[in-house]
């Protein structure tokens, strides 16, 4: 983690970089949070105001493994007005889109959302956030594009949302849902967002966190934080088995999904194995035309952070080229949380030059169709 | 096109002229009934009074293609239940040093404890009688009621002096994760006795096996499996049970083995940043994984390109971490696959095929293998 970015040195390497273009730099995981519950109300009816009021937010309960920090935020992320890390737009575009000459910014709010079990409480909850990023992020800053938050533990009601927030505001670029859902993703019950998605031609992040109900691991709850934070990559590795098995991606052929801040060094051997069981069990899931690995391949992107440090820089090069995904891996800093990677010191290697650009910007225009700024 | 008993007899590891030692052989029971003779009168009638099938789990659906390769089953029970047949084909065919037993009849899933305990001691007694006692080259793995940690450790008192048996066998599924103090009386035992413990594929806790719940198919379950062993090697890390135990001996039998660099990198990462929280983890993770941990190779979950798994191999930084074994009777490679099918460098694959494990299980130069002649 680095948190005292180097301005200096960046502009230099920029300076340095003898093109027209230097380096543009696209951030795909920024967390905007409300400052606080009561942030949301005037997005609110007055019986959701008041049930906010009266039993709050209730999700899934006994599953919290205390963060390393608060909010798990770095130390200097607190805004001087003292409100919470990422609720601040003015401390955001100084801290992190005009430090690091960022040309566009992705929102992904962790506002716990769809993990409520009132499910039309989630749906009034996502509305008021959406509104919110709206109003006060993308509006008055043209730098930021924001990704849908949704109730996705009900098809129907996610898909209302995303059909109403993708026609209000094109600063909407993506559909956001955690990695601990309640069931796996690619069970029918989440297909009606991914139709909403489809047709509005947004792509469905996958972010770290979420509580389902169930431990995370397949052996039971674990007891620590860094278990929980560890744990991350084999509940990606979950959902990327179950949209690929359960032939999501056969029925939406042009379905796009991210996985933000999953790490990313567990794809291949995921696809591995996924095509060799494929190839013995393949009778069980006749709607699979193609070998897993393929669909992984056309229709799974990545984040970069928390960027993959192997002890040899050898063996990233080596995973890079397992990975085959130089079109789709996408850089972010995941703005302001304590592991958040810098942009110009979060590789391992040194890439070359059209990978470089690729993966710090080329990639997440071409994937949010984001007119080229820089 | 059906698989054939040719296919079969061309599964020889292509280094016939190394020795082997295969870490995965399955003696599943003939029957309930073949425990009648080891149980009390008592549980007798229980199973025969009651609908008791034996254990709720279903790692391995009778039809499913990876659950027997052609040609395993005899006529007197499922496949993988008759020594001879497993003379026929494994022990005899390849020069196999030692062949370890890893009996998955998983009584971790039923409920009933003493039900559970009692049955442990009978299947291990069986497999004293009708594997060990006429078999020389065989070991095998005591089963555990491990849901009930004194009871296992009992159970490990009751037969850790017998030499045939070199670890505990538990399922992958636990009901906790097997790092947590709940288990330690198991392991202090184990130790005790010199005995490894192997963690193998499957098991039924009762909980869904994914952290996002449960999958519709088989085969996401049975792919997903690599992600239960990648939680416990974090479990066993981060909750200090190499520190408590530094003679602790684990294989991780029937996950595959390709995701552990990636596994490795993430922990020594959530290491430097979050070591405070755990601060009995003294070294890197990456470092108790190559003292303590050893891993069987099949599946194997290679990509076509041999040359990944060969950066694979590279990236665990040790030459003693992977076991040879076929898993016998179950299936997991293609019809004109080997079970080993890596080409790497004599020394190696010497140790993968056999060193590894003669040092892991503590196993001696084999007798067949002093016997037997090189061309």
């Amino acid at each position: 983690m680095s948190v005292h970015p180097d301005v200096a040195t960046l502009e230099n390497k920029l300076a340095s970089d003898n093109t027209k273009s230097a380096t543009a730099v696209i951030d795909c995981d920024i967390h905007n949070a409300p400052p606080s519950d009561k942030a949301l109300h005037k997005y609110m009816s007055k019986q959701w105001q008041e049930h906010q009021q009266m039993v709050g937010n209730r999700g899934h309960t006994g599953g919290i493994y205390t963060r390393a920090v608060p909010h798990a935020a770095r130390h200097d992320s607190w805004p001087p007005t003292g409100e919470v890390p990422g609720s601040n737009l003015e401390f955001l575009q100084k801290q992190l889109l005009d430090e690091w000459q960022l040309e566009y910014g992705i929102l992904n709010p962790l506002y716990p959302v769809g993990g409520q079990l009132n499910l039309e409480y989630g749906a009034a909850l996502a509305q008021a956030m959406n509104d919110w990023q709206q109003a006060e992020w993308l509006e008055p800053e043209p730098r930021l594009r924001a990704s849908i938050v949704v109730p996705y533990e009900d098809g129907e009601l996610a898909a209302a949302e995303i059909h109403r927030a993708a026609r209000q505001h094109p600063g909407f670029v993506q559909v956001i849902v955690v990695v601990r859902t309640k069931e796996p993703l690619g069970r029918r019950k989440y297909w009606k967002m991914y139709e909403a998605a489809a047709e509005h031609n947004l792509p469905i992040g996958i972010h770290f966190g979420g509580a389902g109900g169930g431990p995370i691991t397949g052996g039971g709850w674990p007891s620590h934080y860094i278990e929980d934070h560890g744990g991350m990559p084999q509940a990606f590795q979950a959902q990327v088995t179950s949209l690929v098995c359960e032939g999501v991606f056969e029925h939406f052929p042009t379905l796009r999904v991210v996985l933000i801040e999953g790490g990313f060094a567990w794809l291949p051997p995921l696809a591995w194995r996924l095509d060799q069981s494929w190839r013995k069990l393949k009778a069980e899931v006749p709607a699979l035309k193609r070998a897993p690995s393929e669909y992984i391949h056309d229709h799974i992107w990545l984040t970069t952070q928390p960027m993959e440090e192997p002890p040899q820089r050898q063996y990233f090069n080596q995973l890079l080229q397992q990975l085959d995904a130089d079109d789709r891996l996408m850089f972010a800093t995941d703005y302001p949380h304590w592991d958040f990677d810098a942009p110009d010191r979060a590789f391992p290697v040194q890439l070359d030059r059209e990978l470089k650009h690729k993966i710090m910007a080329g990639n997440a225009r071409k994937l949010y169709n984001l007119p080229p700024r820089i | 096109m059906p698989p054939t008993e040719k296919v079969f007899e061309a599964e020889k590891p292509t280094m016939t002229s190394h020795a082997v030692i295969d870490c995965d052989i399955h003696n599943e029971l003939p029957s309930l009934k073949t425990l009648f003779p080891y149980l009390p009168d008592h549980w007798r009638d229980y199973i025969s009074e009651s609908a008791f099938v034996g254990p709720d789990a279903n790692d391995y659906p009778k039809g499913a293609p990876t659950t027997a390769r052609p040609g395993s089953q005899p006529p007197s029970g499922p496949p993988g239940s008759d020594l001879g047949l497993l003379r026929e084909q494994v022990l005899d065919v390849w020069n196999v040093d030692f062949g370890i037993l890893t009996n998955a009849y998983w009584v971790q899933s039923i409920h009933l404890e003493d039900l559970a305990a009692d049955m442990a001691t009978a299947i291990n007694h069986w497999q004293v009688e009708s594997w060990l006692d006429p078999e020389s080259r065989l070991r095998a793995s005591l089963v555990v009621p491990s849901q009930n940690p004194q009871l296992a450790a009992e159970e490990i008192e009751r037969f850790g002096g017998h030499p045939g048996f070199v670890q505990v066998i538990m399922p992958i599924r636990s009901l906790i994760p097997y790092g947590k103090r709940f288990y330690d009386p198991i392991f202090a035992a184990a130790v005790k006795h010199g005995l490894a413990i192997g963690l193998h594929y499957g098991g039924a806790p009762g909980h869904a096996p994914t952290p996002a719940g449960w999958p519709s198919t088989y085969l996401e379950e049975y792919a997903g499996m690599a992600q239960v062993f990648q939680s416990q090697v974090m479990s066993l890390i981060f909750e200090g049970a190499f520190d408590r135990f530094p003679d602790l001996r684990v294989a991780l039998i029937e996950g595959g083995f390709t995701w552990m660099p990636s596994l490795m990198w993430r922990m020594d990462k959530e290491w430097k940043g979050l070591r405070h929280n755990t601060p009995w983890v003294k070294q890197l993770p990456s470092e108790y994984v190559r003292n303590h941990i050893r891993m069987t190779v099949q599946p194997i979950n290679a990509p076509p390109q041999q040359e990944y798994v060969v950066q694979i191999i590279e990236q665990l930084e040790s030459d003693e971490m992977l076991l040879f074994s076929t898993d016998y009777p179950h299936w997991h490679f293609d019809a004109n696959e080997e079970a080993w099918p890596i080409q790497l460098p004599d020394a190696l694959t010497a140790k993968i095929m056999a060193e590894n494990a003669r040092a892991f299980y503590r196993l001696p130069v084999g007798v067949t293998r002093a016997g037997a002649v090189q061309s």
